[in-house]
C-alpha cells in the first residue's frame, strides 16, 4: 500500500437551509480544498462523492447530479453512501484510490441538502425504517436514539446531567468556528435540561440541527506529496464495520461495530493503547449521548467511563484528550455526509496547526475521526497522523 | 517553530454559502421550484415473516430456530445472519417479555409536536433467545410506571380485526405474576 497524505481540505457554511443548489455547494467546499492544496481541477486524477439518503435533496441517484459540482465532469467518479457513515467512509474510499496506487491526487467531496425537504427531513427518514415490522407502527427516526440513548444510561446508570455536558462543550467549541450553525458561547448545563422534550430522554438540545452544507478533503500520493509541502499529514489507518440490521436483536447499550471498525483501523495505525497513542477525537455526535457512546467503541476510555472523563474537564479543548475540538455536529451543524468537515477536515487542520482559535494547545500528533450510521449499526473510522 | 505556526491562518478562511429561511420560500422571496411525489409501493414478505404474521393475525407470537447457535430468533428470518446456515424449527414463543429499553415520544412521524406521549420501546419476547424481540407500543400505564426491566403482556387485538400485521398486537401492558 502507499502512503497518502491529506494536502487540503474546505466547506461551506452550515445551515438549515441554504439559497445555493448542492452542485454549487459542492462546487464552494472544493474550491476551497483545492486552493489550499494550491492545485486545479485538471491536477485531479480522480473524484470520490459522499452524500448520505436521496431522500433529503429529492433527486434520486444523486451522485450523477452532484458531478459537476465536485469537479468530476470527465473524470473516473464515484458516489459511496452509508448513512450517516458516510461523512468518514467517503474520504476512506478516497483514501484507497491512492493507496492502491490507482491514482495520485483525489479529491473527496462530501455534499448534504436537507432544507429541501418538507415539512421536515424527518419525513423522509421514515423511508429507512423495515417496511414490514416497523414502519406499521408509524415511527419517527429520533425514536431510535431516545430508546439507545435510555438503555445506554440505564445500563451504566448515567445522569443526563453528564450527557448534557456534552452539547454544552461542543457548542461552545463551535464558537470558534466560521461555519458553525449553532456556536453558542453563554448555553449551560441547565438550559439543556429544560429544553423541550422530544422523545424522552432526548430534549431539543440534546440533538444536532438537520442542515445544508458540503465538504472537501484533498488526497496526495508520497510519490508526490513533495511538490505541495514539506509537513504533510498522514492517513494512518482506516476502518468501517456493520453489525446486523435487527437493532431489536441486540444490546444497544455498547456500539460493538465501532469496535470493530476502530480495531481495524488503529492495528493499520500500529496504534495498541488508544487513550495513550490518540491525542484527541472526533467522534460522531448527532446526539450528545452518542460522542460518549462513540468514545466507549473508540476504546478511548471503559463502558460507561466517558460520563465521568467529561464531568472532569478531560475532554475539553485544553482538557487531555480533547474531544470534537470543531464543536461537532451538534455546534457546527449536521449535513450528514457533510460532516466530514468537523470528523476529517478537522483533524487534518488541528494535526496542521491551522485551527485557529479551535487550535488545542500541546502539538496534537494524532487525531482520530469517525461516523455512525444506518440503523445503529454501520461505523466508519480513519486515523490522522503528522 | 512556534513562530511558523503563530504566522499560518486559521482554517477554514472563509465560510461560503447564503442562509435562507423557511419564510423566505413561504412568501417567495426567493426563486424556487417544487414537487410532490406520488409513488406507492407493495411489497411481498417472504416465508419467515409471512409466517410470523399470520401468526400473528391467529393471536400467537412465533420464533424461528438457528440450529447451529442455538438462537432461537425473533422477528423470524429464513437463515442466521450471523452463522449463515437456513434456519430450520419454527418454535412458539409466549406472548409475554421484558421491555429492553423505551422512549415517550412527543413527536409523530412527521415530527409534528404532540400533546400525549406515545409510549414506545423494544421488548424481548419469552422463549426467545435473550435480547431478542421487537419494537411496539405500550398501555394501559402511566408514563411515569414504564420502566426498563419491566415484565409485559401483549394485547391483542379482536379475532376479527386482526389483518396479519405487527398491529394486531395493539400494544403491551404491565404484567404481573399470576395474571393471564
Amino acid at each position: 500500500m502507499k502512503d497518502v497524505a491529506v494536502i487540503g481540505a474546505g466547506m461551506t457554511l452550515f445551515r438549515r437551509r441554504l439559497k445555493e443548489t448542492g452542485k454549487e455547494l459542492s462546487f464552494l467546499a472544493a474550491k476551497m480544498a483545492l486552493e489550499e492544496a494550491g492545485i486545479q481541477k485538471s491536477d485531479l486524477d480522480m473524484v470520490v462523492m459522499g452524500s448520505a439518503p436521496d431522500a433529503f435533496d429529492g433527486i434520486h441517484m444523486k451522485g450523477e447530479n452532484l458531478i459537476d459540482g465536485a469537479a468530476a465532469a470527465g473524470k473516473p467518479y464515484v458516489r459511496v453512501f452509508n448513512g450517516g457513515g458516510t461523512g468518514v467512509f467517503a474520504p476512506i474510499a478516497g483514501w484507497w484510490h491512492v493507496a492502491s496506487g490507482v491514482a495520485d491526487i483525489v479529491m473527496v467531496v462530501c455534499e448534504e441538502k436537507m432544507g429541501s425537504c418538507y415539512p421536515h427531513p424527518q419525513t423522509a427518514f421514515r423511508h429507512i425504517w423495515d417496511p414490514i415490522i416497523d414502519r406499521p407502527l408509524n415511527p419517527n427516526l429520533i425514536w431510535l436514539f431516545a430508546m439507545e440513548m435510555n438503555r445506554y444510561m440505564t445500563v451504566y446508570n448515567i445522569k443526563k446531567e453528564d450527557i448534557a455536558r456534552v452539547a454544552v462543550k461542543n457548542k461552545r467549541n463551535a464558537v470558534g468556528h466560521p461555519c458553525a450553525q449553532l456556536a453558542d458561547p453563554n448555553i449551560t448545563i441547565d438550559d439543556v435540561l429544560n429544553s423541550e422534550v422530544m422523545a424522552w430522554p432526548v430534549q431539543r438540545l440534546d440533538v444536532s440541527p438537520p442542515s445544508d452544507g458540503a465538504s472537501a478533503l484533498i488526497y496526495c500520493s508520497k510519490d508526490k506529496v513533495h511538490q505541495f509541502t514539506d509537513d504533510p499529514i498522514w492517513v494512518d489507518g482506516v476502518g468501517w464495520g456493520i453489525d446486523s440490521t435487527m437493532w431489536t436483536n441486540r444490546d444497544l447499550c455498547f456500539p460493538r461495530y465501532v469496535a470493530t471498525a476502530a480495531k481495524m483501523a488503529y492495528k493499520m495505525a500500529g496504534i495498541t493503547n488508544p487513550p495513550k497513542d490518540i491525542d484527541f477525537a472526533e467522534p460522531y455526535d448527532p446526539f450528545d449521548y452518542k460522542e460518549l457512546h462513540h468514545m466507549e467503541g473508540l476504546l478511548l476510555c471503559k463502558k460507561g467511563e466517558a460520563p465521568i472523563l467529561t464531568r472532569e474537564g478531560v475532554t475539553q479543548r485544553d482538557g487531555d484528550l480533547p474531544i470534537c475540538p470543531s464543536g461537532g455536529l451538534l455546534g457546527v451543524g449536521n449535513p450528514i455526509a457533510a460532516t466530514m468537515g468537523q470528523k476529517v477536515c478537522e483533524v487534518y487542520w488541528q494535526l496542521a496547526g491551522k485551527a485557529g482559535k479551535r487550535q488545542i494547545p500541546g502539538d496534537p500528533r494524532v487525531g482520530v475521526g469517525q461516523a455512525w450510521g444506518d440503523i445503529m449499526q454501520m461505523a466508519t473510522v480513519i486515523v490522522l497522523r503528522r | 517553530m512556534t513562530e511558523k505556526k503563530e504566522q499560518k491562518e486559521s482554517y477554514p478562511k472563509y465560510a461560503p454559502g447564503t442562509h435562507v429561511h423557511d419564510k423566505d420560500i413561504y412568501e417567495r422571496k426567493i426563486t424556487y421550484t417544487w414537487w410532490e411525489p406520488e409513488v406507492q409501493y407493495s411489497w411481498s414478505l417472504g416465508p419467515a415473516m409471512s409466517r410470523f404474521l399470520q401468526e400473528l393475525k391467529a393471536g400467537k407470537i412465533i420464533g424461528i430456530k438457528c440450529n447451529r447457535c442455538r438462537r432461537v430468533i425473533v422477528p423470524p428470518r429464513m437463515f442466521c445472519e450471523y452463522c449463515y446456515g437456513p434456519t430450520s424449527d419454527w418454535v412458539y414463543l409466549k406472548d409475554t417479555g421484558t421491555v429492553e429499553t423505551f422512549s415517550l415520544s412527543y413527536l409523530d412521524a412527521d415530527a409534528r409536536r404532540i400533546e400525549e406521549p406515545i409510549l414506545i420501546g423494544v421488548i424481548s419476547i419469552d422463549g426467545a433467545s435473550p435480547k431478542h424481540g421487537f419494537m411496539h407500543y405500550f398501555g394501559e400505564m402511566k408514563p411515569e410506571e414504564l420502566k426498563i426491566g419491566m415484565k409485559v403482556k401483549a394485547v391483542w387485538k379482536p379475532e376479527n380485526e386482526r389483518e396479519g400485521s405487527i398491529t394486531d398486537i395493539k400494544y403491551f401492558k404491565p404484567f404481573r405474576g399470576g395474571e393471564e
